[in-house]
């Protein structure tokens, strides 16, 4: 059981992004806000691919201080930025490969996830080929295949066609419940608050409020709280 | 837009179709002119003479070399000019006028410049000459003629492959584990690959056609610095049969090079 | 509005119709259009003059020269393009265009001999022809194919001497500019081109040379597209004030 706690400063142009946040394993936090508020830069100052001030804890270990590489923090990124010279199986197998397995080697180590997220028939298709839906899951497979301490999603319905959302943050929901460590979803749509426990709201760079859905509609810190959970 | 309707994209209008009749006919037509007047059963006896054989090993030889000399400089800069973007305006745009002008030059006066820089009297050669080095007339100095005209083409392909290919895919390569190294060598190296090999064999074209450059910095003797289109230009003088066999040479050469490495290695270069 | 016209039109026709048929016997000043000329490198400066004294007493006439080496202009004189006036630097290249028929009473006007170019101060220490037999030292000789080459050839079989060169330029005035930017230790060109240099370059007599003597003809073509100019300009540098020109730069007489 582990402890995911975020102290970092961002510096950017308009303001300082301060984050502190705590999110123990097995649960997920929603943080929300409104474009613009900072809250892709607090994702990206806890994968370490933006620079920070602070520190962040997993189970008291200060990892600010590692190279993105090192953190294991697995990040779904809003393009999913799957690998567009490799397969479907080879971008599963990619985390495998990097920890030193041969090719097919870490091609076998890529089929449980193939099978769990029923990606098996599209294994050697690449992700040109992909419907939306598709490239999501093979995304999130690629992410848990190598096995983050901690999950973080980011804006993980926008790539997808309205009419299928709720199916796909159905599945999500489910696999985020399945998934150890603090899960993080970033969003700036209400629904998506339902993948997560808890819900914490970014604007200009601060943590204004944080509690469960029905906390925040009943007490809302601000107008934009206010509007976000009518 | 229904399948249907995409299917039915308009044609090209009549205007731009004979434009481009037209255009396909000057590139074509003088081609079909220099087989047509080849002297088809001399050819064999034209291409196995000596002067014709030397022209084209030494250049074969004289390419491949600036083809490689322009890999190992050719990418460093063009990855030097792709974080360029970050720069401010004026060094920016100088760095990419620099790097352009061998491209636009005419190639003599780029020889020219090459003798002033590196000739016996030139502001470096001088020093060279000292130490007993002396290019001009030398093969190596073929090499350099042709890097120098050659270069800024691998230089601008491996630059737009930089671009266009999504770096951030370097950034979920390094949250997925991999180091630096890892990265260069699993995501950067096989997104730009394609832009590398059109970028050589441009290059490669490019310092094989090469002829004032070389002509004017490394001068025209067999077998040391007279390369097929140097040999070409001299044999119109006197002998316009092995002139002819030795344009097809060339033609040839330049053919077989890109069918070679058509879609194998440079998917969408040529189909 | 038909009469009218009719009295400019038919003065439009007179006049268009005296423009059009040239007199038998030219006088200086009917004669107009353009004298395409092909003309060896060599000959470059004087020929300029020639050709400006020309249009002087023509102004009807606009004399357009085109230099290159013999061969390459031969060859395409052959190939058909249009010119008046061929002016090369040996009978070789003269004889491939009579061969083809095309060649108008071919006149040898004048002859050059070839004298070794060197750097200003000669820093190779070149003395004279056996120094192309060199190795060590860097020289540039015209290409066989092309007239200076060939008759520098024909010196070094003449005088027993293989020479050592390092380039063969495909015409004299690219080994000139070789020697001239101190690239070689010394040319073979022909003496005109030393002269012409000043003081780029240093000249060498080459004493041997006198007996391989290059000449040059001129002639005027069978399809001369203006074959009355044509004719006033070869009769022009075929005189004694043309030839001056010729003589003044270096040339010889046959």
């Amino acid at each position: 059981m582990s402890l995911l706690e975020i102290d970092l400063v961002v510096p950017r142009d308009a303001f300082d992004v301060v984050a502190r946040l705590e999110v123990p394993s097995g649960r997920a936090l929603a943080l929300v806000g409104p474009n613009g508020s900072g809250k892709s830069t607090v994702l990206g100052a806890i994968a370490g691919l933006v620079a920070a001030t602070g520190t962040l804890r997993l189970d008291g270990r200060d990892l600010a201080g590692l190279p993105a590489e090192s953190r294991g923090i697995g990040l779904v990124f809003q393009d999913l930025l799957l690998f567009p010279h490799l397969s479907v199986r080879d971008n599963v197998a990619f985390p495998a490969r990097v920890r030193g397995s041969a090719r097919a080697a870490a091609r076998a180590a890529a089929d449980p996830w193939l099978d769990r997220f029923d990606l098996r028939d599209l294994a050697d298709r690449h992700p040109g080929a992909l419907s939306g839906g598709q490239a999501q899951r093979v995304a999130l497979a690629r992410a848990l295949a190598s096995q983050p301490a901690v999950l973080v999603l980011d804006e993980p319905m926008t790539s997808l066609d309205v009419e299928i959302r709720d199916e796909v943050r159905a599945d999500l929901a489910r696999d985020i419940r399945a998934f150890d460590g603090p899960t993080i979803v970033v969003s700036h749509d209400v629904a998506d608050a339902a993948l997560a426990d808890e819900v914490a709201v970014l604007e200009r760079g601060r943590i204004v409020q944080r509690g469960t859905l029905a906390q925040l509609a009943a007490a809302p810190a601000t107008p934009w709280v206010r509007r976000f959970t009518r | 837009m229904p399948a249907s309707a995409r299917r039915r994209t308009r044609r090209p209008g009549p205007v731009v179709t004979i434009l481009a009749a037209l255009g396909l006919a000057l590139l074509v037509l003088p081609l079909l002119g220099l087989l047509l007047r080849a002297p088809w059963g001399e050819l064999p006896r034209l291409l196995a003479s000596t002067e014709v054989l030397q022209a084209l090993g030494l250049s074969l030889l004289t390419a491949s070399l600036s083809t490689l000399a322009s890999l190992v400089l050719g990418i460093p800069l063009a990855v030097l000019l792709a974080h360029s973007v970050a720069w401010s305006v004026v060094p920016r745009r100088l760095l990419r006028a620099v790097i352009t002008i061998p491209m636009v030059l005419p190639p003599v006066v780029g020889g020219i410049a090459l003798l002033l820089l590196l000739g016996r009297r030139g502001v470096l050669g001088q020093w060279l000459a000292e130490v007993g080095v002396t290019l001009p007339f030398t093969t190596g100095a073929v090499v350099i003629a042709q890097t120098f005209v050659a270069m800024p083409f691998l230089v601008f392909a491996v630059e737009g492959a930089l671009r266009s290919a999504d770096r951030r895919s370097e950034l979920a390569a390094a949250s997925l584990g991999a180091s630096r190294a890892q990265v260069f060598r699993l995501v950067t190296l096989p997104l730009v690959a394609p832009g590398i090999g059109a970028g050589a064999v441009l290059c490669f074209t490019r310092a094989l056609g090469e002829f004032g450059a070389t002509i004017t910095f490394a001068g025209s003797f067999p077998g040391v610095t007279r390369t097929l289109p140097i040999a070409s230009y001299l044999a119109m003088n006197s002998d316009p049969d092995t002139a002819i066999a030795l344009a097809l040479l060339l033609l040839a050469v330049s053919l077989a090079v890109l069918l070679a490495l058509r879609d194998r290695w440079l998917p969408g270069v040529v189909r | 509005m038909r009469r009218s016209a009719l009295p400019a039109v038919v003065a439009g026709v007179v006049l268009l119709a005296g423009c059009a048929a040239p007199a038998p016997t030219a006088e200086p000043d009917a004669l107009a259009g353009t004298v395409t000329v092909l003309a060896a490198a060599s000959l470059a400066g004087p020929l300029d003059e020639l050709a400006a004294a020309f249009e002087d007493t023509h102004p009807g006439v606009d004399v357009v020269i085109s230099y290159g080496g013999s061969s390459a202009l031969a060859e395409q004189i052959v190939s058909g393009s249009p010119v008046d006036v061929f002016f090369s630097a040996n009978e070789a290249t003269m004889a491939t265009v009579a061969d083809a028929g095309l060649a108008v009473d071919p006149e040898v006007l004048l002859t050059n001999v070839l004298q070794i170019a060197v750097p200003p101060g000669n820093p190779g220490g070149v003395t004279g022809l056996a120094d192309f037999a060199d190795a060590d030292l860097t020289i540039a000789l015209c290409d066989p194919a092309v007239p200076c080459g060939s008759a520098a050839e024909k010196l070094f079989a003449a005088t027993g001497i293989t020479p050592s060169a390092d380039t063969l330029e495909e015409d004299v005035k690219a080994a000139l500019t070789k020697v001239a930017l101190g690239e070689v230790d010394a040319a073979l060109v022909y003496v005109t081109d030393v002269i012409a240099a000043g003081d780029e370059v240093d000249g060498i007599e080459v004493p041997e040379a006198a007996d391989a003597v290059n000449r040059y003809p001129i002639a005027r073509l069978s399809g001369a597209p203006n074959a009355d100019a044509a004719h006033a300009f070869v009769d022009l540098a075929a005189s004694a004030a043309g030839i001056r020109f010729f003589t003044d730069a270096g040339f010889g007489t046959p």
